[in-house]
């Protein structure tokens, strides 16, 4: 049984002061995310079906290089972001820090392990 | 926390079929009780009442049946007209004030249970201090540096026009409740109710302390926990829109760092 009062029991650790930066980022990369993926979907689309040697000259193609780095950034970014917030939601303690942290390791594993590989075949 | 079960002590359980009345009209009602005295799960009841001898909102006919056939079914009521928000329940499965949601408005069997996600004192009344205390805690009162004027603090008729849609909340928790933000974190999410009357100061032209009412909301639970999931507005029984009041906090959040 803990003696504190409802109030305390409202506000146990006052505010933050942060959250705001974390809102606008996903505002901002939503509608990035909004002309990035249609666009790249599109492209990936017309590489479909290619020979390998046709399909690696289509992504070392200055624009959908470009194209395929910025959606991967961009995408990996919001899903760490976001995957931070719904594990906000559903998990308490070490295991919400534990899988936010998994959740951070994975989205910069994909970002690094795509633009290793887009750099290679672009350069 | 999140919770995808219930408790073993807090599962439901068939409980008592009351006597059904003479009448050709008549009405099931399954009523969930609990009695924190007696030890035992919470359970079911079955009432019946005859439609031609009862009013026509459900708190008709919850009085009716407390005082005619079980007088220990325990509720909170009191103006029976919207504006005092205490008959709030869930029915039917919609949080709503059982003083102005007609009987006609539910079909078949009419189904009533405490406010979701909530501790329950007794059968159908919640625990709403953690509520009232996180209402508390947003200063739902004027907040002025400057001196006191004479006679008013003053307000433009358009400025005044900004408080509609948001003054009208009696606090009843249909909102909160229906949430599943805070169901899951109402430790640290201030929930709808408390952030509607948060925002409902702000906006608030005589307010001083705008500044410091957003600072105390910049958090990423008390404020930022809301996914725009729309119960809040769709279950309000008095038809406000919580989620856009929110939507509006957040506007201003942003307009203070873009």
């Amino acid at each position: 049984m803990r003696y504190i009062t409802d109030r305390k029991r409202a506000n146990p650790k006052g505010a933050a002061h942060t959250g705001t930066e974390h809102h606008w980022f996903m505002m901002v990369s939503s509608v990035a995310l909004a002309f990035l993926i249609p666009a790249f979907v599109i492209a990936f689309g017309r590489a479909l079906g290619g020979s390998h040697e046709e399909v690696l000259a289509f992504f070392a193609r200055p624009f959908i290089a470009i194209l395929t780095g910025l959606t991967l950034v961009a995408s990996m970014r919001h899903f760490a972001k976001g995957a931070t917030t719904m594990i906000e939601d559903y998990a308490q303690g070490t295991t919400r820090k534990a899988l936010i942290i998994g959740a951070i390791s994975l989205s910069w594993a994909v970002t690094a392990t795509g633009l290793f590989a887009l750099a290679k075949i672009a350069l | 926390m999140v919770q995808f079960t219930l408790p073993k002590n807090s599962k439901i359980r068939v409980g008592k079929t009351w006597p059904k009345p003479d009448g050709k009209n008549v009405r099931k009602f399954k009523i969930y009780r609990w009695n924190p005295d007696d030890g035992e799960n919470p359970r079911v009841d079955t009432y019946f009442l005859d439609m031609d001898k009862c009013g026509p909102m459900i708190l008709d006919a919850l009085i009716k049946i407390k005082n005619e056939v079980d007088p220990t079914l325990t509720f909170r009521r009191s103006c029976r007209e919207g504006i005092c928000g205490s008959c709030a329940m869930n029915i039917d499965g919609i949080n709503t004030l059982a003083c102005i949601y007609g009987l006609d408005e539910v079909k078949d069997d009419v189904k009533i249970y405490p406010l979701p996600h909530m501790p329950v004192v007794k059968d159908l009344i919640p625990d709403l201090t953690l509520f009232y205390a996180q209402h508390a805690s947003i200063m739902p009162w004027l907040e002025t540096k400057t001196n006191e004027p004479a006679r008013e603090w003053q307000q433009s008729i358009g400025d005044r026009k900004k408080l509609d849609g948001l003054y009208e909340c009696v606090m009843c928790a249909c909102c909160s409740t229906s949430c599943p933000s805070y169901w899951w974190n109402s430790d640290r999410y201030l929930g709808p109710a408390a952030l509607l009357h948060a925002y409902r100061w702000i906006i608030d032209s005589r307010d001083e302390a705008t500044g410091e009412r957003l600072d105390d909301l910049e958090d990423p639970f008390k404020l930022y926990r809301c996914h725009t999931i729309m119960n809040c507005a769709k279950t309000c029984p008095k038809g406000l829109n919580p989620a856009k009041a929110i939507a509006e906090i957040k506007k201003m959040m942003v307009e203070r760092v873009v």
